[in-house]
């Protein structure tokens, strides 16, 4: 195998992956269809009900994803493939719950805020940067996007409390 | 000679054209578009689409003209700017420019950044000009054409490009299919326009307004792409780039060289611009092609120039050719045509066959521009590309959260909805599944793009036939489209086929590989 560093067990194979995509798939088809169904699929007295295209939409994406669930049991290539090692998704977690964090905060502390916590967190914990490299960064990009966006181009993006004490 | 005297009269108002951009204010409009479109597009996430949706506001005091002079300069700056992170980033600002990254990097990881970038300008610039030598000659004759369009045959184009993706794509057909369909299903999410009905909100109020294109991008490229960085080991460093004078004279005495493949690729690049197939899927085809008939075909994905030649010019020809269906169909071939058209109709012009008849001074002062904007942009680039690149010559853990933040700012200000930043995160863990996976992204963005208006010609052309499918067969145009279509669609088994028969009639010889 390709990978053969250290840490590299791997999570879940691509074969399973594979199968588990192909099954949502499937899954969601169901969910167009059905919901094609609902609103029907077929001819009303003024032309082509809401569900016409959807229901087609929906059946192909179902034949399609049961192709490839099929192709993939049958194959046992893929068994062996990682789709992504242990330390490979620690990398990729390192970015994404973060992100997450980010995303949920900026519901409650608006955007500008949760940005300087999110980057100064995230260069503090990733990048190891000391204090004096952080500050600038955290800040200026924040304050810079305001600028940009509240000042130049007048599009509002979404504020906290702290916005609300300085008036904006 | 009716057709000598059509080309004659484009001349006249193309020169006409070059009149309307004499104002010194058109000219300034260029270069600010095309140094906006250049950061826009270096940076991921903000992408060309998402950028001229931004600062569409800003034009609305302008006249129709210098809007979209500026909007489309900062469409052709982005094509540009894509370029240049690929190269020294390994990190495509665009989709466009992924197939780029292949050779493109890994001559500035050799030291040839400078090469790298001379090569993928000027052959975007090649390529947007043959595009635009089309558009001039082809669009009036088009528009002329497409007034007899309607909704069986305006769909059967779309049919066709859909119909290539699954064709002319290197990924399994079903996942392509797959992919496509989930673009469609999201687009049907929420008010159905025709019946007034409500489709798969499932009661959620925050669902009625669907899945905007512009989320679905930013997630599945911007933050996909910081996924599979990250992944990949923080092995994320800019290369340096030493352009200067000699570098690019050295360069463009070798680009003569490859001119097949600098024709072949504005060839995909405009007929998949104009069918629409977008820029990405061109860029793709363009490099597949170049890799096939290449001498060198080893050395692609090692550094080889002519893989940065492929899909630059291709994607440029596309990008720029993607106006032509938008000028004259009112059908855009990209996702960022698409907010061009959402400009023109809020300055009250209807983009189709009646603009060339009846906004002249608009359509010949725009096709005007992208002359001189393209040649403005490769100024802007050749002399900047240090500038921009010491931008972004900063390590990926300081990089990393803002790009985050941006994209979450790109998300929010298209609909001013926080749904749509968890939205925009959610697309990110489906980009990154889906690259690793090998779906392709670029089939289901488009049909998240052209679905509505898919749809509604569905729609349309069967409620003239009331639901008989031969409508589209009732005539040799729209016949000859839909039948392209489905060879298109079942390309990969009727390849298959004529492989084996071929195979039969070589009966049982040992096939001696020629030198």
């Amino acid at each position: 195998m390709e990978h053969g560093t250290q840490n590299s067990d791997p999570v879940v194979s691509n074969r399973t992956m594979e199968i588990v995509v192909a099954g949502l798939f499937a899954l969601v088809a169901i969910v167009v269809m059905a919901d094609s169904v609902r609103v029907g699929n077929g001819w009303g007295s003024d032309g082509p009900k809401a569900g016409y295209f959807p229901f087609y939409v929906g059946l192909i994406m179902l034949v399609s994803s049961l192709a490839t669930l099929a192709v993939n049991i049958w194959r046992h290539s893929g068994e062996r493939t990682a789709f992504v090692e242990k330390h490979q998704l620690a990398l990729v977690l390192q970015v994404l719950v973060p992100s997450a964090v980010f995303v949920a905060l900026t519901a409650f502390l608006g955007i500008y805020l949760s940005a300087v916590l999110f980057i100064a967190f995230f260069m503090h914990w990733v990048g190891k940067y000391p204090l004096k490299t952080i500050l600038p960064v955290a800040i200026l990009v924040p304050a810079g996007l305001f600028v940009m966006f509240e000042i130049w181009f007048l599009v509002p993006l979404p504020k906290g409390p702290v916005e609300t004490m300085f008036g904006f | 000679m009716p057709e000598r005297e059509g080309n004659l009269e484009a001349l006249g108002s193309l020169i006409h054209g070059f009149g309307v951009l004499a104002d010194p204010m058109n000219i300034a409009y260029m270069f600010i578009g095309i140094t906006l479109g250049v950061l826009i597009g270096v940076l991921p996430g903000l992408g060309g689409a998402n950028g001229v949706a931004i600062l569409l506001p800003l034009t609305f005091s302008m006249s129709p003209t210098s809007a979209i002079i500026m909007l489309s300069c900062i469409y052709w700056g982005a094509l540009f700017g894509g370029a240049i992170t690929s190269v020294l980033f390994n990190i495509p600002g665009e989709p466009w420019s992924v197939a780029t990254t292949f050779d493109g990097h890994p001559m500035a990881q050799k030291g040839h950044a400078g090469e790298a970038l001379t090569a993928a300008f000027t052959s975007s610039f090649f390529g947007a000009f043959v595009a635009v030598l089309l558009i001039t000659f082809l669009a009036p004759v088009i528009a002329g054409f497409a007034l007899r369009f309607g909704p069986a045959e305006f769909f059967a184009v779309q049919l066709l490009t859909f119909c290539s993706f699954v064709g002319m794509g290197s990924e399994s057909p079903f996942k392509v299919l797959c992919a496509m369909m989930l673009g469609f299903a999201l687009a049907a999410v929420g008010l159905d326009s025709v019946t007034g009905e409500l489709r798969m909100t499932f009661g959620s109020v925050e669902l009625l307004r669907g899945f905007d294109f512009l989320i679905a991008v930013i997630g599945l490229f911007g933050i996909g792409e910081i996924l599979l960085t990250m992944e990949e080991g923080l092995a994320f460093k800019g290369k340096s780039a030493k352009i200067n004078a000699k570098v690019v004279w050295e360069t463009w005495k070798s680009l003569p060289r490859y001119w097949v493949t600098a024709i072949r690729g504005s060839i995909v690049g405009c007929w998949m611009g104009i069918t629409p197939g977008g820029a990405t899927p061109a860029s793709f085809m363009s490099y597949g092609l170049a890799k096939r008939f290449s001498k060198n075909r080893q050395n692609f994905g090692n550094g080889e120039v002519e893989g940065v030649v492929a899909p630059e010019t291709a994607a440029h020809a596309a990008g720029t050719s993607a106006l032509l269906p938008m000028l004259t169909l009112g059908i855009p071939g990209s996702p960022t045509a698409a907010v061009l058209l959402g400009g023109l109709l809020i300055w009250g012009l209807q983009p189709g066959p009646l603009l060339f008849v009846e906004q002249k001074e608009f359509v010949w002062g725009l096709i005007a521009s992208m002359y001189l904007g393209n040649i403005a942009g490769l100024i802007v680039v050749l002399t900047t590309v240090p500038v921009f690149a010491s931008i972004l010559r900063i390590p990926f853990s300081i990089i990393a959260p803002v790009i985050v933040v941006i994209c979450a700012v790109g998300a929010y200000t298209v609909h001013n909805a926080f749904l749509d930043i968890v939205m925009m995160l959610v697309f990110g863990v489906v980009g990154y599944v889906f690259k690793k996976l090998s779906y392709p992204l670029a089939p289901l963005v488009l049909a998240l793009v052209l679905g509505d208006m898919a749809e509604s010609s569905f729609r349309q052309a069967m409620l003239v036939s009331q639901g008989d499918l031969a409508i589209f067969w009732s005539n040799p145009l729209v016949g000859s489209i839909v039948t392209l279509a489905l060879v298109m669609l079942f390309w990969p088994v009727i390849s298959a086929l004529l492989r084996k028969r071929q195979s039969r009639q070589d009966g049982g010889t040992e096939v001696i590989p020629v030198k």
